[in-house]
């Protein structure tokens, strides 16, 4: 599989053009358990992705689209079915548990829930040592006070004498989380992959999480993978935007353009989906269809089914990421300049209004019934 | 045979038809000596056709005052007090939390139906969808025979949006969002005058979640009950509902129409969670959330719960505990309400303090 010419985004000058980790045709597929069962979840198909040092690249999509997955072959949790994961331009495939921890030490992991992230029985004391001692080498007395108490000062944790003899249900979530941030701080990673690091904390806390990853990434010039499924998250954090579907990386580009001026139907849709009451005009009402079966992917562009725009060309061949602006690229046959490529239009027309919705609801089959448009 | 009640209480005053009223409605988490104050004094009136928002951070009490309302509060849960009267659409009234057991059961999905929050797993794994709704009905109308109720849920099927064909479906043939129009399907069975959602749509994407959205405001429109929807996404709620009741530590601190509290927020509380969710449009600006973190409910300060986490707190926020008022802003709709110390001076000046005037920020027009 050949590298695709990938850029970095528009603003960055970092120290080296190399980026600190990158990932070339990831794919995995798990195995459907069952008696003579041979079928395979599609869970992520050909993904190429680049992290750069002092960077944001927010991942986003629906719950299934293969976000969390692509956390965890990233930071090599589980085997890629193919392809390449690439640290400063070499490969870091590990082998054994040795390779592994050194690996932990460039490429660290946030997860989602913070209430399961830390054990219960254990103080932040116990949590934060274990982690310098693993990756700071045998520190004792001073040094490791100095040590934990630089790392809760880095999570804004103050004055950290009050946190560091806590247990995790003595803290609040947001405490928490910051707790989990220090930790993978204490490897000095070059990349954090943040899953989900906002969704299960109280709505009032989550920008103060967000404004500390971005601080740490302008301060320490960390790489981070943030994966989300609020596109309006993405936009506020992100330099970078990747829009997955149902596996398949759909849109790539810098975070206003691919939220401001959505190329790929399925950002348009997403976009349009997403409440803001500052424009109730510009919803698109009347959207119907899901996310398909990973086990038996429709053919072609995943999201055909549920596009209004689909022509045939869309069912036969899966669209490459095609250029579709400065460093954007669309996985959409509509970009392309084949004569038998469809006519893009914008979502909210094509969705009709609330009230043709109300006339069509009928024994429609949401599902599987695509949308069916007069272009012409 | 209902508990037929007269007008009581000094209700607000209300345009509309009140379908739902909670006054005074307190409850307490635990039996023992010192039980923690979930509820206090909560009162919120819901009018006949209205969707009414109920908004907050988790564990501020949102969910807890639909179940107590409805009687549906799991133990340690405890209503030490209040009252929740509902008027039938003939007029009649009556206090659900002294209904008998065999009229709250007559009650129940007739009058106020409730989909949960994990509705994507409160349907019964074992049974076809079909029969789980007929069921519904049945056990409410034993007249109507099983032929026609499986009739009456594929009707209902078909008004969310779902074909008749999936009524010999199992729940786990359906996708996240079919499941939740099941459950809308059949909380709808009875033709209610009251529908909660609690947290009707968390668990789905921001698509299906829009789609399940306009149903509910088609089906309302078509069908005219009246919602009481609970979320934490004020975004959300600003686009569906008619009135928005913002909780902080189990009160209500402000309500009001779903355009004020989203252009002219009164209270703090309400304007740091509106400014805690990034804009998707419109110029990008730096922003905070609130800082700190909730209070803990068993452990409350004097004075207004807020008080750790504002910026405009003053001396008299740690002795006073605010109520719902008016606003002091001047050409305010009277019939929103703040609990907030910076609008209510008299409050404040009786306990022996200096007002102060509300900041600018609170007072957008």
């Amino acid at each position: 599989m050949s590298n695709p010419p990938h850029v970095p985004g528009p603003r960055s000058a970092p120290a080296s053009d190399v980026p600190a980790l990158q990932a070339v045709g990831l794919r995995k597929h798990f195995p459907v358990r069952g008696v003579r069962s041979h079928d395979v979840v599609h869970a992520v198909e050909d993904v190429d992705l680049e992290l750069h040092r002092g960077r944001v690249v927010a991942l986003v999509g629906e719950s299934g689209s293969g976000k969390s997955t692509i956390a965890r072959l990233l930071a090599q949790l589980m085997p890629a079915t193919a392809g390449q994961v690439l640290v400063d331009g070499q490969d870091a495939t590990v082998h054994g548990r040795r390779a592994f921890r050194a690996y932990t030490r460039r490429v660290q992991m946030i997860f989602q829930d913070p209430f399961a992230s830390l054990n219960p029985i254990h103080t932040v004391r116990y949590t934060l040592t274990r982690a310098v001692r693993i990756h700071q080498g045998r520190l004792r007395g001073e040094q490791l006070e100095a040590a934990l108490t630089g790392l809760l000062e880095r999570v804004q944790l103050v004055p950290a004498a009050q946190y560091v003899d806590k247990f995790p249900h003595e803290l609040s979530g947001g405490q928490r989380q910051r707790v989990a941030i220090a930790r993978t701080l204490a490897a000095d990673p070059d990349v954090l992959l943040a899953d989900e690091p906002i969704s299960m904390l109280d709505v009032s806390i989550r920008l103060g999480i967000l404004n500390l990853l971005r601080d740490l990434r302008d301060r320490l010039q960390i790489a981070i993978l943030y994966i989300t499924h609020d596109i309006a998250s993405a936009r506020y954090f992100a330099d970078r935007v990747m829009v997955m579907y149902a596996g398949r990386v759909v849109e790539t580009g810098d975070a206003e353009s691919v939220t401001q001026e959505p190329a790929h139907p399925y950002t348009q849709l997403l976009v349009r989906s997403a409440p803001d009451p500052d424009d109730l005009a510009a919803r698109a009402h009347g959207a119907h269809g899901e996310a398909p079966s990973l086990v038996h992917p429709p053919s072609g562009c995943r999201f055909h089914p549920r596009c209004p725009f689909a022509v045939d060309l869309c069912s036969a061949e899966v669209p490459p990421l095609l250029e579709v602006g400065a460093e954007r690229q669309a996985a959409c046959w509509g970009y392309s300049d084949r004569p038998d490529a469809p006519v893009l239009g914008s979502v909210l027309d094509a969705y009709g209004d609330r009230s043709a919705l109300a006339a069509a609801t009928g024994p429609a089959r949401p599902s599987t019934v695509p949308v069916e448009e007069d272009l012409s | 045979m209902d508990v037929v009640l007269e007008e009581t209480g000094p209700g607000r005053a209300v345009v509309g038809d009140p379908v739902l009223e909670i006054r005074n409605l307190s409850v307490d988490y635990g039996y023992d000596e010192d039980p923690v104050h979930v509820l206090r004094q909560v009162s919120l009136t819901l009018h006949r056709g209205e969707v009414l928002g109920l908004a907050g951070e988790s564990g501020c009490g949102k969910s807890t005052l639909a179940y107590a309302a409805t009687r549906l509060l799991p133990p340690p849960g405890l209503v030490t007090g209040g009252e929740v009267v509902f008027t039938d659409r003939d007029g009649s009234r009556r206090d659900l939390l002294a209904l008998s057991d065999t009229e709250l059961r007559a009650s129940r999905w007739q009058d106020t139906a409730i989909v949960f929050q994990g509705a994507m797993n409160s349907l019964n794994p074992v049974f076809r969808v079909g029969r789980q709704i007929a069921d519904g009905i049945r056990a409410h109308r034993p007249e109507i025979g099983r032929a026609e109720s499986l009739e009456k849920a594929a009707e209902l099927l078909e008004l969310v949006g779902i074909s008749t064909d999936r009524l010999r479906s199992y729940p786990h043939q359906l996708s996240g969002g079919m499941r939740q129009r099941v459950m809308i399907a059949m909380a709808l069975a009875l033709d209610p005058q009251v529908l909660i959602m609690d947290e009707p749509t968390t668990a789905l994407d921001v698509v299906m979640q829009r789609q399940i959205v306009e149903q509910i405001a088609d089906l309302r429109e078509r069908l005219g009950f009246s919602v009481v929807f609970i979320t934490h996404d004020v975004s959300l709620l600003i686009e569906i509902a008619d009135r928005i009741a913002i909780m902080y530590a189990g009160e209500i601190v402000e309500d009001a129409a779903a355009q004020d509290v989203y252009r002219r927020p009164r209270h703090p509380y309400a304007s740091g969670l509106l400014h805690s969710f990034p804009p998707l449009r419109g110029p990008k600006r730096e922003l905070g959330g609130i800082p700190g973190s909730p209070p803990d409910l068993a452990a409350l300060p004097s004075g207004c719960a807020f008080q750790a986490r504002c910026p405009y707190a003053f001396d008299a926020c740690a002795a006073v505990r605010p109520e719902l008022v008016t606003p002091a802003v001047a050409g305010d709709d009277p019939r929103r309400t703040v609990a907030c110390l910076r609008h209510d001076p008299d409050r404040v000046a009786a306990a022996g303090f200096e007002p102060v005037p509300v900041p600018p920020e609170l007072a957008a027009r």
